[in-house]
């Protein structure tokens, strides 16, 4: 079986602190954005005849704001996937460093 | 001292040896002891030994690695005589005829050619083949090419000529069989020749790995040992050597409260090195400035190094590093205001102190200090990777605009594109400001940068002015210590009343129009107040900001004191001059007169005043640098990170972890770290000009105690 390391143990360190800091932050965002906060009106992709034609106001803008909101959390599960990854690349980095040695 | 160099001149040579065959150097941990006296005849007697050595085990692999080359030679020589005998027509030769071999590099031979036909006209058989380059004796002799050749010549007295030529070309000579057996014997005993010269090249070599390995074990300890024999040498020679030749008298700077450390040291030292005289301390008078000292532990370091990067402190002078500790990181944070780069500072600065507690970095707890002030300064400005948090309501209310409450209508949402919310109507306003920093509705309002320009600059100058002011008072510290109490009537009290007129007059009015209501149309700008305050225009149709507002009292004010500090050193220097004449010290020049001396202090307070000026103005850069960081982290966020969130299909969760991997990256070097270290750099420059040159002189010189630590650390 091939070598499953395939990058060096900075790299995967990196990673590590990339996808702790993107769970932290993409989980928070995706409360923020379940919640609807006002602060947060200008990521929501909605358009004029969103509210224009809206039957039954705000629904449609809620109905974005809760699709924003599942698209962080699908994201800050994939950062979970990548974590898990660099963790094990920095695992695989110190067996090898204690194999060379 | 003659016997360090010799040790430091072998120690050179057995470093170099060790990195020339690759050996391992160990690293050694342990903390040795100060070497003595004996130490160092031991230390030499040793180098020595292991550099002879090394020495004559590199001569002999030199002998002998000549040796294999022209074994190799004569070999390649043999081989090639060997073909030639065997072509036909080549076998018999006659007595007369004589042939040499030999070897010649093949650069040169076709000019060997050339002279041998000058010589012989023709009346010579030559023949030459490339010697066979062998991997080992490429290793052996290097990459250069070599031909081996035999001439065939008639006459005896020929020979001698051919040998001066071929000394000219630096051919090398061997002598040639005669006959069909000879060279097959020859063959042989060359060969088992280069067999014995190999294996004993190798012993050789696998001795002199093992010395150098053995010495290597030791090599880190000696040299430490050597540097810090070198160090004391050095600072005994400094000392005086008593007139008896046997006592060293030595005159040092010691922190009065480490004299019976001193003293104990000295005695511990004196019965280590089993000497029958005790050591004796003696405090003595001197007319030298002592150097400065100011003792630290690993948390007030690295502020102390910033003070003093700019200038030690005068001896006795107040020191700012303790002030330090607090001012600086706090103006780093107003300049650098936003919590969620302050937590990953924090976070890192955290990181760096708990896992790296053998490399001392001196910055650590200055980021660890900059990093937590930089999340308290994020929530007062409500900025977090630029947007609000809204914890505690915000005050403003925009239903209340509507109708019945206010004059909004349905219609007005769809004629104009930019709607102002007007305080004055009942509801919108709650009245009382958000609790604990900027209300978040100024996140999402368009003209939030009017509001935040006016609110950061403001907030700049006072705390300029307070930091200042506070220079100011501890200038009046330095000048208690120092009893120069005429100083404190003639200088403290003059430039004090002058910024707090002024300035402080400024300050006055910022907070004064922060704390009531206006109506923002007909609002005075304190600036155009400020300025009519200067020119004396009073024009009644302007509004005024409170009842009896003709402050020209604060002018008169102003100009009195500055008329007083231009007294204030016109007196002292009329009391120096004085003081001078009396006791004959300065040989003052005949033409300084009264005139001379008022055009000084002129100057002096015309530079005073100005200079206020513009170090309040400097301090405004706390405004700008604070916008550049705000602004920055906007553009990022709606540059990188929206791009990603609005995408509302299947795909935007992963355009989204991408692009959050990019504003990540962005905002570690662009945000953090460049904004940071500019953000550094302001704040350092605010200390050192805006805030010290209130107070501090800065002309002392460092205390510098000999230290082990110190030394190894600048010699790695």
């Amino acid at each position: 079986m091939p070598s499953l390391l395939f990058c060096g143990p900075k790299l995967a360190a990196c990673g590590i602190v990339l996808s702790i800091w993107g769970v932290i932050m993409l989980s928070m965002l995706g409360i923020f954005f379940s919640a609807k906060s006002a602060v947060l009106i200008e990521d929501v992709p909605f358009t004029e005849e969103d509210i224009r034609d809206d039957k039954n106001p705000p629904q449609t803008i809620y109905g974005l704001y809760n699709q924003v909101g599942i698209n962080c959390f699908i994201a800050a599960a994939i950062y979970v996937g990548v974590g898990a990854l660099s963790l094990c690349q920095v695992r695989l980095n110190k067996r090898q460093e204690y194999m060379v040695t | 001292m003659l016997v360090s160099l010799e040790i430091i001149h072998h120690l050179g040579y057995l470093e170099k040896e060790m990195v020339k065959s690759n050996t391992v150097i160990a690293a050694t941990k342990e903390k040795e002891m100060v070497p003595c006296a004996r130490d160092v005849l031991e230390l030499e007697s040793t180098f020595e030994k292991l550099e002879q050595e090394l020495r004559e085990i590199n001569r002999n692999h030199a002998a002998l690695r000549q040796n294999l080359i022209e074994l190799m030679d004569i070999d390649s020589l043999l081989r090639m005589t060997e073909d030639f005998f065997e072509e036909p027509g080549n076998q018999r030769c006659s007595p007369n005829e004589l042939f040499i071999a030999g070897v010649i590099k093949q650069e040169r031979f076709p000019a060997f050619e050339k002279v041998l036909w000058r010589l012989f006209h023709g009346n010579f058989v030559l023949r030459h083949a490339e010697m066979q380059a062998t991997e080992e004796l490429q290793a052996v002799r290097g990459a250069v090419k070599k031909d081996v050749f035999i001439i065939f010549v008639q006459g005896d007295h020929v020979r001698e000529k051919i040998r001066k030529v071929c000394e000219g070309f630096r051919a090398s000579l061997y002598s040639c069989p005669k006959t069909l057996y000879e060279p097959k014997q020859m063959s042989t005993s060359v060969m088992t020749q280069m067999e014995d010269l190999r294996m004993i090249l190798r012993r050789t070599e696998e001795y002199r790995a093992g010395v150098l390995t053995r010495a290597a074990e030791h090599v880190q300890e000696w040299g430490s040992k050597v540097k810090k024999m070198k160090a004391i040498y050095y600072t005994l020679n400094l000392c005086n050597i008593d007139i008896t030749q046997k006592l060293i008298v030595a005159e040092i700077w010691c922190p009065v409260s480490d004299l019976t450390l001193v003293q104990s040291a000295l005695i511990k030292g004196s019965e280590q090195s089993g000497s029958s005289v005790t050591p004796v301390l003696n405090r003595i008078q001197t007319q030298q400035t002592p150097p400065t000292f100011n003792r630290t532990n690993t948390f007030t370091e690295g502020f102390q190094a910033i003070i003093d990067a700019y200038g030690v402190g005068t001896y006795q002078e107040i020191n700012p590093a303790s002030y330090t500790i607090v001012t600086f990181p706090f103006l780093f944070a107003v300049m650098f205001g936003d919590c969620g780069h302050g937590l990953v500072m924090t976070l890192f600065a955290v990181w760096v102190t708990s896992q790296l507690t053998d490399v001392v970095i001196g910055g650590r707890y200055i980021i660890l200090l900059m990093g937590m002030f930089s999340i308290y300064t994020g929530l007062i400005y409500n900025d977090c990777f630029s947007k609000s948090f809204n914890i505690f309501g915000s005050s403003w209310c925009v239903l209340s605009m509507f109708h019945p409450h206010g004059p909004w209508q349905n219609e007005t949402l769809h004629e104009y594109h930019h709607l102002q919310l007007n305080p004055f109507v009942p509801g919108v306003y709650s009245g009382d400001p958000y609790v604990f920093g900027i209300d978040p509705v100024w996140n999402i309002a368009s003209n939030k940068l009017s509001f935040l320009n006016s609110f950061k600059m403001k907030m700049s100058v006072i705390l300029g002015v307070s930091h200042m002011l506070f220079g100011v008072a501890l200038s009046l510290v330095n000048f208690v210590h120092f009893r120069k109490f005429q100083d404190i009537f003639l200088q403290f009290v003059p430039q004090l009343i002058f910024m707090l007129s002024l300035f402080g007059y400024l300050i006055f009015l910022i907070l004064y129009k922060w704390c009531i209501t206006l109506r923002s149309e007909t609002a005075p700008s304190i600036l155009l107040l400020f300025i009519n305050m200067m020119l004396f225009d009073y024009q009644s149709e302007h509004v005024l900001l409170y009842r009896g507002q003709v402050v020209g009292s604060s002018l008169v004010l102003a100009g009195i004191v500055g008329g007083w500090s231009e007294c204030k050193f016109t007196l002292s220097h009329l009391q120096n001059h004085d003081c001078a004449l009396q006791q004959k010290w300065l040989p003052t020049a005949p033409g300084v007169s009264m005139g001379d001396i008022f055009v000084y202090q002129a100057i002096h307070t015309i530079e005073f005043c100005l200079g206020c000026i513009s170090n309040t103005a400097s301090y405004l850069r706390l405004w700008a640098l604070s916008l550049a960081h705000a602004e920055l982290s906007e553009v990022l966020w709606r540059m990188v990170l929206q791009v990603g969130l609005k995408i509302s299909s299947g795909m935007g969760s992963l355009m989204l972890v991408v692009l959050f991997a990019a504003f990540a990256v962005l905002t570690v070097t662009v945000l953090l770290i460049m904004e940071g270290l500019s953000a550094f750099l302001h704040a350092l420059r605010l200390h050192w000009v805006e805030f010290q040159n209130k107070f501090y002189e800065g002309s002392g010189y460092k205390f510098t105690p000999l230290s082990f630590d110190s030394l190894l650390k600048t010699q790695q």
